[in-house]
């Protein structure tokens, strides 16, 4: 294979991913322009959802991921934490744990509807809530999360862990200020990953956080997700299918301001830590 | 670290200021997806007439409907059909009816088929609409899923066993329904009669067949004459509450035939 | 505040308790699975009694109202779908990982980074729209019904390619620079250094990227629904419809009751087991036992 050819094909392939996501959101564009405005983005759904807007299902959109990454960000950096940097004193269970988190990441979410609806919301007694949907969808990215963080600390070349050896520091200092900054790209792949999949999940959210689309009151009542909300839309509410386009327009809008503040926010703190 | 302490201490606030859930008149019903958008906007009615009662609808289909309304999880279940022998220890209220259609590709010729013919194409023993007088077309059959009650509705009408059919394409929802058949020109399934009515009004490329010359529409299903229709029923255990009962006779009121009609479900005269 | 200690090569008191206290952690992570495995146990637990779990495995015939609960063509299913939406996810995303670490800069690779994160975001759903609505129709025209392993196969890569792409982006910019910059010093063209040099030293990450993306592709659930055509059968052609696990539990778990669903959770608890195994198998080639 020649140089130019691999050039290439590496181009195309990339042009080809740029087309399919422009035929995908132009798609959306097309169909959900026309409807979206600040009052759509404000008001509350009417006539189940196929005029009025989706002010409510914002409010608990928004409740339901700051549980989740709550929730998740510190026990996912924790675990991935030990997972590469501690748990070579205990291999054994370092290998059930990574096991453990790959067979996680793999169950279908619907699954983890259910167990939460059954764990959540009737053992727990939290009910349809938006608690009970954000531990649920917490769970739900822990493994993606870990995973991937995982990944880039172990990715982190080993001299610098050397380095901090030979300075004498702590294997927590090390990790500190020195491999997590090192591994920052792989975290916020993760988090954004994380934050995708979170804001994209439906049939988890069905069974916990429920279907009421009514302002929230506080995190104990229940709230309809945006993706939720569109899935019903779109399958459910006859003659819903522009207000879905709309709604999914919305989402993707979230989606784009969310990860570039994600990359914003990773990116301060971590640099902050290796200059500090 | 005071990443993390922070975080936790923000959600345990926002979980220890959160107001008691159990409040009086409260109502919780879950159930039938296809109930549960028209009783969402009932609830929102009852709402504003009835300050201080609050009702949350949550969906998950007619099983869940009935497995909560049992268990006491839910206070009312939403089932989108008539209930079953051994469902007798709950008491069903029927807030409207639904009738069912075949429908087609709107540029597919055939005007309408015969019992038999429905049958023999579900069945898979003609599978081209030339054989039925119309162009070279292989069949696309569109079946519902199994423990879907209009599948249920379907296969009692028609005689069949679920494992008769030879389906080219199984739904869940109506609406996937009729986006599927109107994609496809060679397609025919069957949807909610009012549903397929208010797509064909917006344009969608699909049309009603009649059944036993018996045209698909509202209309005929309000009066009864059409064969293919099911009640959308809330069911209940324990009737003794008062703000139940009240909510449940609300529903069937005529106050709120209007909301009945905009999801395209045919009233019920009590 | 920089913490030192006494012997480089033993863990010191603050280590220890490090140690625990991230310990700690990754064994809640545990405990999490066996919660949810023993859930998934328990709801089967009537179906595993009866000693049918393995009339699952085996039957080919999914009637569950009237008794008959095979479920291997699903499995096939699940399992074709998976490989042919790593087969086309994987080059592609591995492709544009190389794209934005060695041929993008400025606000290409601003711009491309972004399609691929949004990409990631877009719920399933909108994907399945979009493939009844505008994929479906164009397979329909060349071999109907449209709704087929094909159409289920390329939603899903769609789907499954920006998590293979960020993690591999992610795996080639952990390299260190002077690994790189070693082998431009011994002239290696560029080709030879990303076929040759990164993509070797970024293994580990690649792989653990296609992994979360096959198990992403095995529990994919609401656009599969929608454009895969669901009918029970063993995956024997591209323009076949079939039905995955998943969506065989998306579509009859609102409706099931009793034996119905016990069954659906078997289901759940097979998929788990896939996943398992899969899991094992790429830790093994991680680790280059084969490959």
């Amino acid at each position: 294979m020649t140089s130019r050819m691999f050039d290439a094909m590496i181009l195309s392939s990339s042009l080809f991913v740029s087309i399919i996501f422009v035929w995908i959101t132009g798609d959306v564009l097309l169909k959900g322009l026309v409807h979206l405005s600040w009052d759509f983005l404000i008001s509350a759904p009417e006539n189940s959802g196929r005029s009025g807007g989706i002010g409510p299902i914002l409010v608990s959109t928004a409740a339901l991921l700051f549980i989740a990454l709550s929730v998740a960000i510190p026990l996912g950096l924790a675990t991935a934490i030990w997972l590469s940097e501690f748990a070579k004193d205990n291999e054994r269970f370092a290998t059930i744990t990574s096991l453990t988190l790959d067979v996680l990441a793999g169950i279908p979410s619907i699954v983890y509807g259910l167990f939460g609806n059954a764990f959540f919301c009737v053992f727990l007694g939290l009910g349809f809530s938006i608690l009970s949907g954000g531990l649920t969808l917490a769970f739900m990215i822990l493994p993606v999360f870990i995973r991937t963080c995982e990944a880039g600390l172990s990715a982190v070349n080993t001299h610098w862990r050397q380095g901090g050896h030979a300075l004498g520091i702590t294997r927590i200092s090390t990790v500190w200020h020195i491999l997590l900054p090192a591994a920052s790209p792989a975290i916020i792949a993760g988090l954004i990953l994380s934050i995708g999949r979170a804001t994209a999940e439906t049939a988890a959210l069905i069974f916990t956080s429920g279907y009421v689309d009514r302002m929230p009151g506080s995190v104990m009542d229940s709230g309809r997700a945006l993706s939720v909300h569109i899935y019903d839309l779109s399958m459910n509410v006859t003659g819903g299918d522009q207000a879905a386009y709309t709604s999914a327009l919305t989402l993707i809008c979230i989606i784009i301001v969310l990860n570039i503040s994600a990359q914003i926010i990773m990116n301060r703190w971590l640099h902050r830590r290796i200059v500090k | 670290m005071h990443y993390r302490l922070l975080s936790f201490l923000s959600l345990l606030i926002t979980v220890l200021s959160a107001p008691a859930y159990a409040q009086s008149g409260h109502l919780t019903l879950t159930g039938s997806s296809t109930v549960a958008p028209l009783v969402t906007e009932i609830a929102k009615r009852f709402e504003k007439t009835h300050s201080g009662t609050r009702i949350d609808v949550q969906t998950g289909g007619s099983a869940r409907g009935i497995n909560d309304a049992r268990s006491g999880l839910s206070d009312i279940g939403m089932v989108s059909r008539a209930l079953k022998a051994s469902e007798n220890d709950l008491t069903a209220y029927t807030i409207a009816m639904d009738g069912i259609g075949i429908i087609l590709h709107k540029e597919n010729g055939i005007k309408k088929l015969t019992n038999d013919q429905i049958i023999h194409i579900y069945i898979g023993q003609i599978n081209n609409w030339k054989n039925l007088g119309g162009r070279d077309l292989p069949i696309t059959v569109v079946n519902k899923a199994e423990g879907r009650s209009t599948l249920e509705l379907f296969l009692k009408y028609f005689s069949l066993k679920n494992s008769q059919i030879k389906p080219s394409v199984i739904i869940g929802d109506n609406q996937q329904g009729i986006k599927t058949v109107s994609g496809n020109i060679g397609a025919i399934g069957y949807v909610s009669i009012g549903t397929a009515e208010y797509e064909i009004k917006s344009g969608a490329s699909i049309k009603l067949l009649p059944i036993m010359d018996i045209e698909a529409t509202t209309e005929n299903v309000k009066n009864g004459t059409f064969p293919l229709s099911r009640p959308l029923n809330l069911v209940a255990k324990n009737t003794s509450s008062l703000l139940l009962n009240k909510f449940i006779q609300y529903a069937q009121s005529q106050e709120v035939y209007d909301l009945v009609e905009a999801q395209f479900f045919v009233p019920v005269e009590h | 505040m920089i913490l030192s200690k006494h012997s480089s090569l033993s863990l010191s008191n603050t280590d220890n308790m490090a140690n625990m206290f991230l310990g700690m952690f990754a064994a809640i992570s545990s405990v999490l699975l066996l919660l949810v495995l023993s859930f998934l146990v328990y709801e089967t637990w009537p179906i595993i009694a009866d000693g049918r779990f393995f009339e699952f495995l085996n039957g080919s015939k999914w009637y569950p109202l009237e008794g008959q609960f095979g479920m291997l063509p699903m499995i096939l299913s699940s399992i074709a779908v998976m490989v042919g939406a790593i087969a086309l996810a994987g080059p592609l995303g591995i492709a544009s990982a190389v794209f934005l670490r060695f041929y993008a800069r400025g606000s290409v690779e601003r711009f491309y980074r972004l399609i691929l994160y949004v990409l990631a975001g877009i719920p399933s759903v909108v994907f399945g729209l979009w493939g009844l609505t505008e994929l479906v129709p164009l397979i329909t025209k060349l071999h109907p019904p449209g709704t087929s392993l094909l159409a289920a196969t390329l939603v899903l890569a769609l789907m499954i390619l920006p998590t293979v792409a960020i993690t591999s982006t992610a795996a080639l910019k952990s390299i260190p620079e002077n690994i790189l910059s070693g082998a431009k010093a011994l002239g290696l063209s560029r080709q030879g250094q990303i076929l040759h040099i990164a993509i070797p030293a970024a293994k580990t990450g690649i792989y653990s990227g296609l992994l979360l993306s096959m198990a992403r592709a095995l529990g994919e659930t609401m656009a599969v629904v929608m454009v895969a055509g669901n009918v029970v059968q063993y995956p024997t052609g591209l323009f076949q419809p079939i039905r995955t696990l998943t969506a065989n539990i998306a579509l009859e778990m609102a409706y099931a009751m009793d034996g119905h669903r016990a069954g659906l959770f078997a289901a759940g608890l097979i998929l788990t087991l896939l996943v398992l195994i899969l899991s094992i198998l790429a830790s093994k080639a991680s680790k280059g036992r084969f490959v």
